[in-house]
């Protein structure tokens, strides 16, 4: 069932508004921003933050566990850890990032069509939506991946197609429960053209549920992203990617353990911080939602 | 009730044909003559041309859908290029590894999910709650992959209790089988134990707060029997639903956790496969997992109307 309307705030606002003063008041959704925000800017200044090339192989240094030298040891080609964690983010982050917005430039005009259209065009748009949706996530993402071949870009692109049906089904439920309100049929009744009262008057009032619904996609995103590289279909190496990480990792588990270990908290902390986060806007926006 | 079903049924119809053709068109992304990608490595030229007589890749587009629709319709999914069997047979071989996998972690995660539910709705804002919600949520953001090589590394590195890797048939040995299926089933289950947690807490929270629920307090019933009798048999109807939904989604979480544990079943298939390039395999895996999943969804939705007296009149 699609959730109530709820009032848009401009951006100019947003600090003074009563969402804020909520959302500022839940400590687990501000632990979720600061996280995020601490890896944005990992991620942006990485060449700064690294001690070492990510991709230098030390031969002299495989496999050391954690020391002063090297924070947090080094991978089995003599690879600091750290530096290829800090430059990990990048992947990680772009590719949440950039499926997600995949997925919502094809899903909500696709989902703004659906709901307002109606009709023949309506009842395609949810089939498909349904034939998207019948498979699950990764399976679909692998199988795209798979024939479009395994890269990081490929993955995005996956990612991303994979993700558009959660934004097709979110727009087109709030633009039916929207379609009936007095402003919406006030915009229609003085003769605006349907695209200019979706644009206009509907897609401003949709916003807080389509973040909402961005924070956590970006999560999902993300460890499909960690997910696919593990198997090999995300970013190729030497580049280094939390994902593929883990899959060398893997091999050496018993003898070089903080190599699979720190990979796997970061990933989690981020998803964590990304749920966390969403969690806490939809609470902020809409305190109905909270039980 | 049967008009209800009847029209889930008929919408089936439009879902299946598009799902088909998103699956059947996979196929045109591949760079290049379609016959040769699918021929595999270094094919010779009558296995090409065998292909391309068997698949009507020579024929127009639409053709090429009649025939492999034609094909699916008669269970014939193709055939894998590198282990020269039909991806049907495959498929069979595999699922029963996965569905018990499935199995497993879906007992886990009911298990968990809704006991952990009740307890943090019944204690709602206390410190068990909070720590309820933690879980919860931890549940749902660990990558399943890394959790997995964690347990390796506890219980079969350090403590030694458990087999990293490998699977042992239920009809071999019982407890192999058991050694063998309780790490991945465990990791399987842990996302979707959050999933159900987190919905089991909120639909009781709303059933603790109906009046009925305030009515049987009110006789002096016990605690007890509230929560047990009367609130849960409410909250749980969804959960079930919710439950079918979820072991759909278990079969996508296979695909990594088979690889972890190299255990030979649905979800190593379609990674093998797509390293091998063997894109039958995946179109037929992708197509059966769907199904399975389209089907999973509409007994949910029967149970529904079944547990809801309202929507069988």
């Amino acid at each position: 069932m699609a959730q109530p309307a709820i009032p848009y705030i401009p951006f100019s606002q947003l600090f003074e508004s009563r969402v804020w003063r909520r959302f500022s008041k839940t400590k687990s959704a501000v632990f979720g921003l600061v996280v995020v925000l601490i890896v944005v800017f990992v991620a942006v200044f990485a060449p700064f933050l690294a001690p070492y090339d990510p991709a230098a192989q030390i031969w002299t240094a495989v496999r050391q566990p954690p020391s002063a030298l090297y924070w947090l040891g080094t991978d089995e080609s003599g690879r600091d850890i750290f530096s290829r964690l800090v430059f990990g983010a990048r992947a990680s982050l772009m590719a949440g990032v950039i499926s997600v917005s995949i997925a919502i430039a094809l899903g909500v005009p696709l989902g703004l069509a659906a709901g307002f259209v109606g009709g023949l065009v309506d009842g395609v748009i949810s089939r498909f939506t349904d034939a998207m949706l019948a498979t699950p996530f990764l399976i679909l993402a692998i199988a795209f991946a798979a024939f479009l071949g395994p890269s990081l870009t490929n993955a995005m692109l996956a990612i991303g197609i994979t993700a558009t049906p959660l934004f097709i089904r979110l727009t087109r439920g709030q633009v039916l429960s929207l379609r009936s309100e007095e402003y919406v049929e006030a915009a229609r009744s003085v003769g605006n053209p349907g695209w200019r009262v979706a644009l206009r008057h509907v897609l401003p009032n949709i916003l807080p549920q389509l973040l909402v619904q961005t924070t956590i996609t970006i999560a999902t995103a993300i460890i499909a992203e960690a997910s696919m590289s593990f198997l090999g279909l995300g970013q190729q190496p030497p580049a280094p990617s939390w994902g593929s990480m883990l899959n060398s990792a893997q091999r050496f588990l018993s003898n070089a353990p903080w190599m699979a270990l720190w990979p796997g908290m970061i990933i989690f902390l981020t998803v964590l911080s990304f749920n966390l986060l969403g969690d806490g806007l939809r609470d902020a926006f809409d305190p109905r939602s909270k039980t | 009730m049967l008009r209800l079903l009847g029209h889930r049924l008929l919408q089936l119809i439009p879902t299946i044909f598009i799902l088909s053709l998103i699956i059947f068109s996979l196929q045109h992304l591949l760079p290049g003559d379609p016959a040769l990608a699918l021929a595999g490595e270094n094919p010779d030229p009558e296995t090409v041309a065998a292909i391309r007589a068997r698949y009507g890749l020579d024929q127009p587009i639409f053709m090429q859908y009649l025939y492999w629709v034609g094909g699916v319709l008669t269970g014939d999914l193709g055939l894998s290029m590198r282990h020269n069997l039909p991806v049907t047979t495959l498929v069979l071989q595999k699922l029963p590894v996965t569905l018990q996998l499935a199995i497993m972690g879906i007992v886990l995660a009911l298990v968990f999910g809704v006991v952990g539910g009740v307890i943090a709705a019944v204690r709602r804002n206390t410190s068990i709650d909070y720590a309820a919600n933690v879980v919860s949520l931890a549940g749902i953001s660990v990558p399943n992959f890394w959790l997995g090589i964690m347990l390796i590394l506890l219980f079969s590195i350090q403590l030694r209790w458990l087999p990293a890797s490998g699977y042992v048939p239920l009809s071999v040995d019982w407890r192999m089988n058991l050694a063998t299926t309780v790490m991945p089933a465990f990791v399987l289950g842990t996302a979707i134990a959050g999933i159900i947690m987190r919905h089991t807490r909120s639909a009781m929270i709303q059933a603790l707060e109906s009046d009925y629920v305030r009515t049987a307090r009110a006789k002096g019933l016990s605690p007890t029997v509230v929560v047990v009798k009367h609130a849960m048999r409410n909250a749980l109807t969804p959960i079930i639903t919710l439950g079918a939904l979820e072991f759909g989604a278990l079969l996508s979480g296979a695909v990594l956790t088979e690889q972890i544990f190299a255990i030979p079943g649905f979800g190593k298939l379609i990674v093998d496969a797509v390293f091998t390039r063997d894109y039958a395999v995946v179109q037929g895996v992708v197509l059966v997992t769907a199904l399975f999943y389209i089907t999973l969804n509409l007994l949910a939705d029967i149970g529904y109307i079944l547990a809801n007296p309202r929507l069988r009149s």
